[in-house]
């Protein structure tokens, strides 16, 4: 995103358009599930500072995906936030399949929204020089509002992953689970090509790349570890060892990613969820709650 | 949340004022009759201590088992604003216990220990929250009537003997104020909504109107504790005067809402102003409070089941070596 | 994955989220709270485990201002109660600042002794109340000096 020339709208071809909103809308389901998944432990949490802190940082979340809803209703056609959220069938969904995955027990959690929280903050930080002016504001409010996030995971996995081989193992085995998953946070959005060519976004390569170097820097101050290797890119000589790692290395993850999602390509774990999160709402379409 | 001057006491706190002291006494109710705050480090009559520590533990356990019925419906609040509000609000229900486990513990008792008594049932809770949360309707009867309650019953609380108690009242009524705005908006919306909200609505109403009626507890003519409760200002006001508190407040708003009031012999004295209502089942609050509510064995073995559960974190947390400096 | 929390779930009142909303059977399953779950599984006793240590919270609100006091917590270390404590205790007003202290780093005098803060004797020299009129107090200085100047100064 190297372009200064801000991208307009109005004469963008349709394209370009389409591709714009179906990023937005990616954003808006990743952040509206991570919040909803994350709510689903309030008032239950390990201890009653956690609890309240864990609320905060889903509603955080929340407030996230009803920024991006609100760009698309204002700028991109689409209806009212609310019915974007709780008006639309499983397959209209864009969000990354991490974020549908069923809360699992308090380590899943904390896993989950530490890879999140990471890939959210690289995600939020490299749109803030987005060409389209209302996606950098936006990027950059909410980047902010990570900082916490990122504090508050750190906090948690660097302890728990080095205070002994019970919350070490619960975290590693959360960590197994869900990592495929998270590569799905870098599945390419349609479109997403047009995208980087006129500067609106990062390719999702670029971020992705990011994210595995930072996920693994934590993961080694915490004792834990996650399927990334250093491989040397052409011309550079890789040592496998990520502190002495040549300027030209790269990382890359050793297993496949866990994608679908941005297709609208779900487990049924979202069905399920979208029948909570919705059922009261559509039980009288004439009403306003 | 609740005054439970009927409850069965706990266990006595290890104390160290547990023989009498005449001229303490004497020095203690002059600092309660001037309007003086009791501090912590203060010497003050062992049935105090018992008294205060049992009512805030049981306030304690009401914001914390309270969480549980709302909670349940996070995941179903029907629009952004909804599910926001609702969260902040359970959120600050389990503030509210932190609020108040800090001021019991003040008067020497331990946060674990406090809990454990919570999840072996021998602290009791609120009654209110033994009853089920049926449909979303439920959630505004809460917001609206039990927190409308709750906000009578603490800010009088607030006006209280014990410092700590009385800085933790005074936090969470402040608080409040937002629960009892959201739960009206929710119930506004229902009870001026479509025929399903209308309906929804007052079923709910229906059933919160006689726990709501129990909230403060039983009439004063049969109350034991009240008297020396009063006296040493641990309670400014009795059952009733804190029932009619609520009914001259909420009352109206029920009627100009078009709410059906299930008294029918609901009626006002035209000399006091004060409400006349039928006397709610107290041999179905005592039920309740012995455990025999709907929901006391499931609410408390949810309860149960996430500390066992979340054991791993605590311990792990407590036995944690400091971080080497990151690299 | 473990801890599935709709492991449990009765089959037979599941979603069929694939039909259309206006045919179905909407049902309200609190999932998330495994009620039926903890009411068959839920440990009789349950193993009480550790406190983190009380620390108390400072906070803030601006850049200039003091410090106060806002409140407690219960934390495992200094940077977790840190961490704990801005959406315990500065989730909604302004905050720039946060100190923790253990619990048991504070002294504290004694209630019993508060009489000794009390002054029984005047004090108010120490207090610009103290020190009233003046101005009227310099201008008849002045005057009684410019009298006595016009008298004809040093005898």
């Amino acid at each position: 995103m190297t372009t200064t020339t801000p991208f307009d709208l109005a004469s963008a071809p349709a394209d370009a358009r389409a591709a714009l909103d179906a990023y937005v809308l990616a954003l808006a389901d990743d952040a509206l599930l991570q919040g909803h998944r994350d709510s689903e432990w309030t008032g239950l949490g390990p201890i009653l500072e956690e609890d309240i802190a864990f609320s905060s940082m889903a509603q955080d979340e929340i407030g996230h995906a009803l920024v991006w809803y609100t760009l698309r209703a204002e700028h991109l056609g689409a209806p009212t936030p609310d019915e974007q959220a709780f008006r639309r069938d499983a397959a209209g969904w864009r969000n990354a399949r991490l974020v549908e995955l069923p809360r699992g027990d308090y380590a899943t959690s904390l896993i989950r929204r530490t890879l999140f929280d990471i890939a959210k903050a690289i995600q939020y930080d490299a749109l803030r020089h987005s060409a389209w002016p209302p996606l950098a504001v936006a990027a950059g409010k909410l980047r902010q509002e990570k900082k916490y996030h990122l504090l508050h995971n750190q906090a948690y996995v660097r302890r728990l992953g080095t205070a002994g081989a019970d919350s070490h193992d619960r975290l590693q085995s959360a960590l197994d689970a869900l990592f495929p998953a998270a590569l799905g946070l870098f599945e390419p959005t349609a479109g997403e090509a047009a995208l980087t060519a006129l500067g609106v976004v990062t390719p999702s390569a670029a971020l992705s790349a990011v994210w595995l170097g930072a996920v693994r820097a934590l993961l080694a101050q915490s004792g834990l570890s996650a399927p990334i290797a250093t491989v040397a890119a052409v011309g550079g000589e890789g040592d496998g060892a990520g502190a002495g790692a040549g300027a030209g290395d790269v990382l890359r993850t050793t297993v496949a990613p866990d994608v679908g999602g941005r297709r609208g390509e779900h487990t049924d774990d979202l069905g399920a969820m979208l029948d909570a999160m919705q059922s009261l709402h559509r039980s009288d379409p004439e009403a306003t709650w | 949340m609740v005054m439970m001057s009927e409850l069965p006491l706990g266990p006595l706190p290890d104390v160290p004022e547990a023989t009498s002291d005449p001229e303490a006494l004497i020095a203690f109710e002059g600092r309660i009759a001037r309007g003086e705050r009791i501090e912590p480090g203060d010497w003050m009559p062992a049935d105090y201590r018992r008294q205060l520590t049992r009512l805030i533990q049981q306030h304690a356990n009401s914001e914390l088992m309270g969480a549980l019925p709302e909670g349940m419906w996070i995941p179903f609040a029907p629009s952004f604003k909804r599910k926001l509000a609702l969260i902040a609000k359970v959120q600050d229900e389990v503030g509210h216990a932190l609020y108040l486990y800090r001021a019991a513990e003040t008067l020497g008792k331990p946060r674990t220990q406090m809990i454990e008594e919570l999840l072996n049932g021998t602290s009791k809770y609120s009654n209110v929250f033994n009853y089920p949360a049926e449909t979303w309707g439920d959630i505004a009867m809460i917001g609206w009537l039990i927190d409308g309650a709750a906000v009578v019953n603490q800010t009088i609380m607030a006006t209280g003997s014990y410092g700590p108690y009385a800085r933790a009242l005074k936090r969470i009524t402040y608080e409040e104020a937002f629960h009892l705005k959201q739960g009206y908006d929710v119930t506004v919306a229902l009870a001026t909504g479509t025929q399903l909200q209308r309906d929804m609505a007052q079923e709910a109403f229906n059933r919160w109107w006689w726990p709501t009626m129990m909230f403060f507890g039983p009439p004063d003519k049969q109350s034991v504790h009240t008297g020396i409760l009063h006296r040493w200002g641990v309670k400014p006001k009795s059952n009733d005067e804190q029932r009619q508190e609520f009914l001259r407040k909420f009352v109206p708003k029920m009627i100009e809402l078009g709410f059906d009031i299930p008294d029918k012999d609901l009626r006002k004295d035209p000399q006091t102003g004060d409400w006349i209502i039928t006397q709610p089942d107290w041999d179905e609050f005592k039920r309740v409070i012995n455990g025999d509510g709907p929901m006391n064995k499931e609410r408390l073995a949810l309860r149960r089941l996430i500390y066992d559960e979340s054991s791993w974190l605590r311990t792990a947390l407590d036995r944690h070596v400091p971080l080497p400096a990151a690299a | 994955m473990y801890g599935d929390p709709t492991a449990d779930a009765d089959p037979s009142v599941a979603f069929g989220h694939d039909m259309p909303f206006y045919t179905r059977d909407w049902h309200f399953d609190p999932y998330h709270q495994r009620l039926t779950v903890a009411r068959r599984g839920a440990p009789d006793a349950v193993h009480f485990d550790t406190e983190w240590g009380n620390w108390e919270v400072f906070i803030q609100e601006k850049r200039g201002e003091h410090h106060t006091h806002a409140g407690t917590l219960h934390a495992p270390d200094a940077e977790m109660a840190i961490m704990l404590a801005k959406e315990n205790y500065a989730r909604r007003g302004p905050c720039v600042n946060i100190w923790v202290v253990p619990e048991d780093a504070i002294a504290a005098s004694a209630y019993e002794d508060a009489d000794m803060f009390e002054h029984t004797t005047d004090k108010m020299y120490r207090d610009p109340a103290g020190f009233q009129g003046l101005r009227k107090k310099a201008q008849a200085g002045k005057e009684r000096v410019g009298d006595e100047a016009a008298a004809g100064g040093n005898p």
